[in-house]
Protein backbone atom coordinates (compact mmCIF):
# COMPACT_ATOMS: atom_id res chain seq x y z
CA UNK A 1 0.00 0.00 0.00
CA UNK A 2 1.33 3.42 -0.97
CA UNK A 3 1.89 5.76 2.01
CA UNK A 4 -0.75 8.47 2.38
CA UNK A 5 1.90 11.18 2.31
CA UNK A 6 2.65 10.45 -1.38
CA UNK A 7 -0.98 11.06 -2.27
CA UNK A 8 -1.05 14.25 -0.22
CA UNK A 9 2.10 15.56 -1.92
CA UNK A 10 0.67 14.73 -5.37
CA UNK A 11 -2.53 16.50 -4.36
CA UNK A 12 -0.53 19.56 -3.25
CA UNK A 13 1.32 19.63 -6.58
CA UNK A 14 -1.92 19.40 -8.57
CA UNK A 15 -3.53 22.10 -6.43
CA UNK A 16 -0.55 24.42 -7.01
CA UNK A 17 -0.83 23.87 -10.77
CA UNK A 18 -4.50 24.83 -10.55
CA UNK A 19 -3.62 28.02 -8.63
CA UNK A 20 -0.99 28.87 -11.25
CA UNK A 21 -3.55 28.36 -14.00
CA UNK A 22 -5.98 30.75 -12.35
CA UNK A 23 -3.25 33.36 -11.84
CA UNK A 24 -1.46 33.12 -15.19
CA UNK A 25 -3.98 32.22 -17.88
CA UNK A 26 -6.26 34.87 -19.39
CA UNK A 27 -8.69 32.61 -21.24
CA UNK A 28 -11.73 32.36 -18.96
CA UNK A 29 -12.27 28.75 -20.08
CA UNK A 30 -8.80 27.68 -18.96
CA UNK A 31 -9.21 29.57 -15.69
CA UNK A 32 -12.36 27.55 -15.11
CA UNK A 33 -10.59 24.29 -15.93
CA UNK A 34 -7.90 25.20 -13.38
CA UNK A 35 -10.59 25.62 -10.72
CA UNK A 36 -11.79 22.10 -11.55
CA UNK A 37 -8.21 20.87 -11.22
CA UNK A 38 -8.02 22.35 -7.71
CA UNK A 39 -11.29 20.66 -6.71
CA UNK A 40 -9.92 17.36 -7.98
CA UNK A 41 -6.71 17.77 -6.01
CA UNK A 42 -8.72 18.32 -2.83
CA UNK A 43 -10.81 15.24 -3.64
CA UNK A 44 -7.68 13.15 -4.02
CA UNK A 45 -6.43 14.18 -0.58
CA UNK A 46 -9.86 13.45 0.97
CA UNK A 47 -9.98 9.95 -0.52
CA UNK A 48 -6.40 9.26 0.56
CA UNK A 49 -7.21 10.21 4.16
CA UNK A 50 -10.40 8.14 4.04
CA UNK A 51 -8.31 5.10 3.03
CA UNK A 52 -5.79 5.79 5.80
CA UNK A 53 -8.44 6.00 8.53
CA UNK A 54 -10.77 3.39 6.98
CA UNK A 55 -13.77 5.72 7.26
CA UNK A 56 -16.20 6.05 4.37
CA UNK A 57 -17.14 9.61 5.40
CA UNK A 58 -14.28 11.01 3.34
CA UNK A 59 -15.68 9.39 0.22
CA UNK A 60 -19.17 10.76 1.01
CA UNK A 61 -17.71 14.28 1.17
CA UNK A 62 -16.00 13.74 -2.19
CA UNK A 63 -19.37 12.67 -3.61
CA UNK A 64 -20.87 15.98 -2.44
CA UNK A 65 -17.92 17.95 -3.80
CA UNK A 66 -18.36 16.36 -7.23
CA UNK A 67 -22.09 17.13 -7.22
CA UNK A 68 -21.56 20.77 -6.27
CA UNK A 69 -18.75 21.05 -8.84
CA UNK A 70 -21.13 19.88 -11.55
CA UNK A 71 -23.67 22.54 -10.56
CA UNK A 72 -20.90 25.15 -10.38
CA UNK A 73 -19.65 24.31 -13.87
CA UNK A 74 -23.15 24.58 -15.34
CA UNK A 75 -23.79 28.01 -13.78
CA UNK A 76 -20.25 29.25 -14.44
CA UNK A 77 -20.31 28.34 -18.11
CA UNK A 78 -23.73 30.01 -18.45
CA UNK A 79 -22.24 33.18 -16.95
CA UNK A 80 -19.30 32.93 -19.38
CA UNK A 81 -21.66 32.58 -22.34
CA UNK A 82 -23.58 35.65 -21.13
CA UNK A 83 -20.32 37.63 -20.76
CA UNK A 84 -19.20 36.51 -24.21
CA UNK A 85 -22.48 37.70 -25.67
CA UNK A 86 -22.28 41.17 -24.13
CA UNK A 87 -18.48 41.72 -24.36
CA UNK A 88 -17.56 39.58 -27.34
CA UNK A 89 -14.51 38.10 -25.62
CA UNK A 90 -13.54 35.38 -23.16
CA UNK A 91 -10.39 37.21 -22.02
CA UNK A 92 -10.63 37.85 -18.28
CA UNK A 93 -8.44 40.98 -18.60
CA UNK A 94 -10.94 42.59 -20.95
CA UNK A 95 -13.84 42.17 -18.54
CA UNK A 96 -12.87 45.12 -16.34
CA UNK A 97 -15.97 47.32 -16.43
CA UNK A 98 -16.14 47.39 -12.62
CA UNK A 99 -12.56 48.71 -12.38
CA UNK A 100 -12.48 52.19 -10.83
CA UNK B 1 3.07 -3.17 -7.48
CA UNK B 2 0.85 -0.51 -5.95
CA UNK B 3 3.75 1.90 -5.84
CA UNK B 4 4.57 1.37 -9.53
CA UNK B 5 0.95 1.98 -10.50
CA UNK B 6 0.85 5.07 -8.28
CA UNK B 7 4.01 6.52 -9.84
CA UNK B 8 2.76 5.92 -13.40
CA UNK B 9 -0.73 7.37 -12.85
CA UNK B 10 0.61 10.21 -10.71
CA UNK B 11 3.05 11.12 -13.47
CA UNK B 12 0.22 11.05 -16.02
CA UNK B 13 -1.88 13.31 -13.77
CA UNK B 14 0.97 15.79 -13.34
CA UNK B 15 1.81 15.79 -17.06
CA UNK B 16 -1.86 16.34 -17.91
CA UNK B 17 -2.14 19.26 -15.50
CA UNK B 18 1.11 20.82 -16.70
CA UNK B 19 0.20 20.48 -20.37
CA UNK B 20 -3.21 22.01 -19.64
CA UNK B 21 -1.43 25.03 -18.16
CA UNK B 22 1.00 25.43 -21.03
CA UNK B 23 -1.02 24.71 -24.17
CA UNK B 24 -2.18 27.80 -26.02
CA UNK B 25 -5.35 26.25 -27.45
CA UNK B 26 -8.30 25.89 -25.05
CA UNK B 27 -9.47 22.68 -26.76
CA UNK B 28 -6.07 21.09 -26.16
CA UNK B 29 -6.25 22.29 -22.55
CA UNK B 30 -9.62 20.59 -22.13
CA UNK B 31 -8.31 17.32 -23.57
CA UNK B 32 -5.23 17.37 -21.32
CA UNK B 33 -7.53 18.01 -18.36
CA UNK B 34 -9.50 14.94 -19.45
CA UNK B 35 -6.27 12.92 -19.26
CA UNK B 36 -5.70 14.29 -15.76
CA UNK B 37 -9.25 13.35 -14.66
CA UNK B 38 -8.75 9.82 -15.99
CA UNK B 39 -5.51 9.44 -14.04
CA UNK B 40 -7.18 10.71 -10.86
CA UNK B 41 -10.00 8.21 -11.39
CA UNK B 42 -7.41 5.41 -11.47
CA UNK B 43 -5.89 6.80 -8.27
CA UNK B 44 -9.35 6.60 -6.66
CA UNK B 45 -9.47 2.95 -7.65
CA UNK B 46 -6.04 2.41 -6.08
CA UNK B 47 -7.45 3.97 -2.89
CA UNK B 48 -10.31 1.44 -2.77
CA UNK B 49 -13.15 3.69 -3.83
CA UNK B 50 -14.72 2.05 -6.89
CA UNK B 51 -17.88 4.15 -6.58
CA UNK B 52 -15.95 7.42 -6.83
CA UNK B 53 -13.99 5.93 -9.75
CA UNK B 54 -17.19 5.53 -11.76
CA UNK B 55 -18.55 8.91 -10.62
CA UNK B 56 -15.29 10.58 -11.59
CA UNK B 57 -15.42 9.04 -15.06
CA UNK B 58 -19.11 9.67 -15.76
CA UNK B 59 -19.57 13.08 -14.13
CA UNK B 60 -16.15 14.69 -14.53
CA UNK B 61 -14.60 13.03 -17.56
CA UNK B 62 -18.00 12.60 -19.17
CA UNK B 63 -20.53 15.32 -18.42
CA UNK B 64 -18.35 18.22 -17.29
CA UNK B 65 -15.73 17.86 -20.01
CA UNK B 66 -18.40 17.60 -22.72
CA UNK B 67 -19.87 20.84 -21.36
CA UNK B 68 -16.45 22.52 -21.44
CA UNK B 69 -15.65 21.39 -24.98
CA UNK B 70 -19.12 22.35 -26.16
CA UNK B 71 -18.89 25.89 -24.77
CA UNK B 72 -15.30 26.42 -26.00
CA UNK B 73 -16.28 25.39 -29.50
CA UNK B 74 -19.60 27.25 -29.39
CA UNK B 75 -17.93 30.53 -28.45
CA UNK B 76 -14.90 29.99 -30.66
CA UNK B 77 -12.75 30.87 -27.66
CA UNK B 78 -9.88 28.52 -28.51
CA UNK B 79 -7.16 31.13 -28.88
CA UNK B 80 -8.23 34.15 -26.86
CA UNK B 81 -4.76 34.88 -25.56
CA UNK B 82 -3.08 35.08 -28.95
CA UNK B 83 -5.42 37.85 -30.12
CA UNK B 84 -4.38 40.54 -27.64
CA UNK B 85 -1.05 41.34 -25.95
CA UNK B 86 -0.73 40.57 -22.25
CA UNK B 87 -1.37 43.76 -20.30
CA UNK B 88 -0.36 42.21 -17.01
CA UNK B 89 2.91 40.61 -18.13
CA UNK B 90 4.55 41.40 -14.80
CA UNK B 91 2.06 39.15 -13.01
CA UNK B 92 3.52 35.96 -14.47
CA UNK B 93 6.83 35.77 -12.52
CA UNK B 94 4.97 36.91 -9.39
CA UNK B 95 2.43 34.12 -9.85
CA UNK B 96 5.26 31.59 -10.34
CA UNK B 97 6.95 32.73 -7.12
CA UNK B 98 3.71 32.65 -5.14
CA UNK B 99 2.85 29.22 -6.54
CA UNK B 100 6.25 27.84 -5.55
CA UNK B 101 5.81 29.35 -2.08
CA UNK B 102 2.39 27.69 -1.76
CA UNK B 103 3.82 24.34 -2.86
CA UNK B 104 6.69 24.69 -0.37
CA UNK B 105 4.34 25.52 2.51
CA UNK B 106 1.98 22.66 1.64
CA UNK B 107 4.92 20.25 1.35
CA UNK B 108 6.40 21.32 4.68
CA UNK B 109 3.03 20.98 6.45
CA UNK B 110 2.41 17.57 4.88
CA UNK B 111 5.87 16.28 5.78
CA UNK B 112 5.79 17.61 9.33
CA UNK B 113 2.53 15.86 10.15
CA UNK B 114 3.32 12.55 11.81
CA UNK B 115 1.87 9.82 9.61
CA UNK B 116 0.30 6.70 11.02
CA UNK B 117 0.85 3.39 9.27
CA UNK B 118 -1.50 2.77 6.37
CA UNK B 119 -3.82 -0.20 7.02
CA UNK B 120 -2.81 -3.10 4.78
CA UNK B 121 -5.18 -4.74 2.36
CA UNK B 122 -6.19 -7.49 4.83
CA UNK B 123 -7.39 -4.89 7.36
CA UNK B 124 -9.06 -2.86 4.65
CA UNK B 125 -10.94 -5.80 3.21
CA UNK B 126 -14.46 -4.73 2.24
CA UNK B 127 -13.70 -1.06 2.84
CA UNK B 128 -15.17 1.47 0.42
CA UNK B 129 -17.79 -0.76 -1.11
CA UNK B 130 -20.60 1.20 -2.76
CA UNK B 131 -23.14 -0.35 -0.39
CA UNK B 132 -21.40 1.26 2.61
CA UNK B 133 -21.44 4.60 0.86
CA UNK B 134 -25.11 4.31 -0.05
CA UNK B 135 -26.07 3.35 3.49
CA UNK B 136 -24.26 6.38 4.89
CA UNK B 137 -25.75 8.70 2.25
CA UNK B 138 -29.30 7.73 3.14
CA UNK B 139 -28.89 7.69 6.93
CA UNK B 140 -26.34 10.06 8.48
CA UNK B 141 -25.97 12.29 5.44
CA UNK B 142 -29.59 12.39 4.34
CA UNK B 143 -30.01 16.15 4.87
CA UNK B 144 -26.89 17.14 2.90
CA UNK B 145 -27.98 14.70 0.22
CA UNK B 146 -31.35 16.44 -0.07
CA UNK B 147 -29.63 19.83 -0.11
CA UNK B 148 -27.49 18.75 -3.10
CA UNK B 149 -30.75 18.03 -4.89
CA UNK B 150 -31.86 21.61 -4.22
CA UNK B 151 -28.46 22.93 -5.39
CA UNK B 152 -28.77 21.04 -8.67
CA UNK B 153 -32.30 22.38 -9.15
CA UNK B 154 -31.07 25.95 -8.50
CA UNK B 155 -28.27 25.38 -11.03
CA UNK B 156 -30.76 24.26 -13.67
CA UNK B 157 -33.01 27.27 -13.06
CA UNK B 158 -30.01 29.61 -13.00
CA UNK B 159 -28.70 28.36 -16.35
CA UNK B 160 -32.13 28.75 -17.96
CA UNK B 161 -32.56 32.29 -16.58
CA UNK B 162 -29.02 33.39 -17.52
CA UNK B 163 -29.35 32.29 -21.12
CA UNK B 164 -32.79 33.63 -21.89
CA UNK B 165 -32.85 35.43 -25.22
CA UNK B 166 -34.09 38.98 -25.44
CA UNK B 167 -33.38 39.90 -21.83
CA UNK B 168 -30.75 42.45 -20.93
CA UNK B 169 -28.68 41.15 -18.03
Amino acid sequence: MVPTIYYVLLSAALFTMGVLGVLIRRNAMVVFMSVELMLNAANLALVAFARQRLTVEGQVIVFFVITVAAAEVAVGLAVLVAIFRSKGTADVDEVSTLKG
Amino acid sequence: MDLILFIITGAIALIGAGAMLISRNAVHSALFLLMNFGAIAVLFLLLQSPFLFTIQLTVYAGAIMVLFLFVVMLLGAEQVENATPDRLAWSRPLAMALGLALLAVAGVVALRTPSAAVPDSAQALGFGEPSQLGKLLFTDYLLPFEITGVILLVAVIGVVVLNQRGRKL
